[in-house]
């Protein structure tokens, strides 16, 4: 089927199966190889991309439920030369072992900085009418949907409350 | 996953004839479960029936004094509603005990009610199963139960409805709304909306082809504090092994339902009559007549220590 998608701010054009995830058009038929496929079951995040500005799961979506969304990929959102503040700060905190998780890891990091700002509530809230903190524990459970098989959650936590910081 | 024809539905009731009208057909909202299950081919429709431009993506206050939530209002959306964080906290707290926050952005009010249970063999085609395959027989019975139900189960399947939203709408006594291909509307109270199943397990769900979920209704707020304790193998991201939603008033009474334990959220009024009398009495009440397994059986002193938990924190 024909459809449309906005990746970082390009029109593409493509004509895909209908049992295409976005995933698999990012990668395999747009080439944009930083999205990475984990579990393909949405369990382990490393396929996280930001859709009109919301993190979501690329591989439990089909690229047709997509036809003219704007699509945020980690390429999108900074280059080596100019990095997004997250991708600075994931390099300055060593926020990774061997990388595979990273590019799911910053897109999250980045939608769940902006959902404590958009008020989202969370789990380990005690307050749900008081606006979120972006506080450790916020983060840990915000990024749950993250896994890391390198364990690297310590070092995540920290680059984000680096940005979050920054941001105040 | 198999070949299927895709279109993207413009109003209800044309929707709702485009399911009716073809077998193999199935409406898609966020997708987060039916694509899931089409992956491994446990679901395997022929033609989907994408529902996220119809005009139920807003929660609206009703005259009674409730509110209407659309049934394409996400799970974040809907935990997020400053109306439902005020009045309904027991609700903003079961949607973030669930899933994930990438998860919860593409959920659907009526895709979470209609997620599937996450019994192994349920998701192992390799398997017996009695809900995947009628007849089959079930492969979790004398199998590894441990996540399974303890009560309203039966002989055919020892199933749960594995999800945490509907344990809170159950407690607050919502109704779910539909249309069908002919255009009538129909108010299924959210207790009838999930079956116990008995011999026929792949019956989950009181609606009929192509009857397509509209909006759920919350009558008017209950007051009283609100709690939804959920326990689970990790601290997050996990499906609970026992779920307790209440609303415990000041003085001592009101309501409880649990999750993680039968084919729908398992509220027993009778039994949450006995909350002043504390968690042993409720529980002994609402669980009476359980049937749970040996790999299973340790959901009943669960249930009654997560309760137990949430009237200590009512009373401090
Ligand atoms: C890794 C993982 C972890 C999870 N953890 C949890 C958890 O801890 N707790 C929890 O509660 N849930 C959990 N979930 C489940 C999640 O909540 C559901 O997948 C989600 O709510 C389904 O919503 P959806 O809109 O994506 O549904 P879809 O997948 O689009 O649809 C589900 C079903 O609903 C039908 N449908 C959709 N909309 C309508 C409508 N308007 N009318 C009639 N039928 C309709 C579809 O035909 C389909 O059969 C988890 C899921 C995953 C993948
Ligand atoms: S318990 Fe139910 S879902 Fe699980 S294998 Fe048996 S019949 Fe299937």
């Amino acid at each position: 089927m024909p459809m449309m998608l906005k990746v970082n701010g390009q029109k593409r054009s493509l004509s895909l199966d209908t049992r295409t995830t976005l995933l698999d058009a990012l990668r395999e038929h747009l080439h944009l190889t930083g999205t990475k496929k984990g579990c393909d079951h949405g369990q382990c995040g490393a396929c996280t991309v930001l859709v009109n500005g919301k993190r979501i799961n690329s591989c439990l979506s089909l690229a047709i439920m997509h036809d003219g969304d704007e699509i945020t990929t980690i390429e999108g959102l900074g280059t080596p030369d100019k990095l997004h503040p997250m991708q600075a700060a994931f390099v300055k905190h060593d926020g990774y072992q061997c990388g595979y998780c990273t590019p799911g890891q910053i897109c999250s990091a980045v939608a769940v900085l902006e959902e404590i700002a958009r008020g989202v509530p969370s789990h380990v809230q005690d307050d749900l009418t008081a606006a979120p903190r972006a506080t450790n524990m916020e983060m840990r459970e915000r990024m749950s949907g993250n896994i890391c098989r390198c364990g690297a959650y310590s070092n995540i936590a920290d680059a984000m409350a680096e940005v979050a910081g920054g941001m105040g | 996953m198999k070949a299927f024809t895709y279109e993207r539905a413009k109003d209800p009731v044309a929707a709702a004839r485009a399911v009716a009208g073809r077998p193999g057909a199935k409406f898609i909202a966020g997708g987060t479960n039916l694509l899931d299950l089409m992956k491994i081919e446990v679901e395997v429709p022929t033609h989907l029936v994408d529902v996220q431009d119809l005009p139920f993506d807003k929660i609206e206050q009703t005259p009674e004094g409730g509110l209407r939530i659309g049934a394409l209002v996400t799970n974040t959306d809907l935990a997020t509603d400053e109306r439902v964080r005020r009045d309904y906290a027991v609700l903003s707290r079961s949607i973030v005990a669930g899933a994930s926050g990438q998860l919860r952005n593409k959920a659907s009010t009526a895709g979470n009610l209609l997620q599937r249970t996450r019994c192994p063999y349920f998701y192992d085609t390799n398997m017996a199963c009695n809900k995947r395959k009628p007849g089959s027989g079930c492969a979790a019975i004398g199998g590894f139960s441990r996540q399974l139900g303890v009560i309203g189960v039966s002989k055919s399947c020892i199933a749960t409805f594995p999800g945490d939203m509907a344990v809170a709408l159950r407690l607050l006594d919502a109704v779910v709304e539909t249309i069908d291909a002919k255009g009538k509307t129909r108010a299924i109270p959210i207790a009838e909306f999930h079956m116990l199943w008995g011999d026929h397990p792949e019956r989950e769900f009181a609606l009929a082809p192509g009857e397509l979920i509209t909006a759920v209704t919350l009558p008017q707020p209950l007051g009283g504090k609100h709690y939804y304790e959920k326990v689970r193998d990790r601290a997050s991201y996990a499906f609970a092994l026992v779920s307790v939603a209440a609303v415990i008033q000041p003085d001592r009474t009101g309501r409880v339902a649990f999750g993680g334990v039968a084919p729908k959220p398992w509220r027993v009024e009778a039994a949450e009559a006995l909350l002043p009398q504390g968690a042993v009495a409720v529980t002994a009440k609402a669980f009476a007549g359980a049937t749970p397994t040996k790999d299973n059986a340790f959901k009943l002193p669960l249930a009654t220590r997560a309760l137990a938990s949430v009237i200590a924190q009512a009373k401090a």
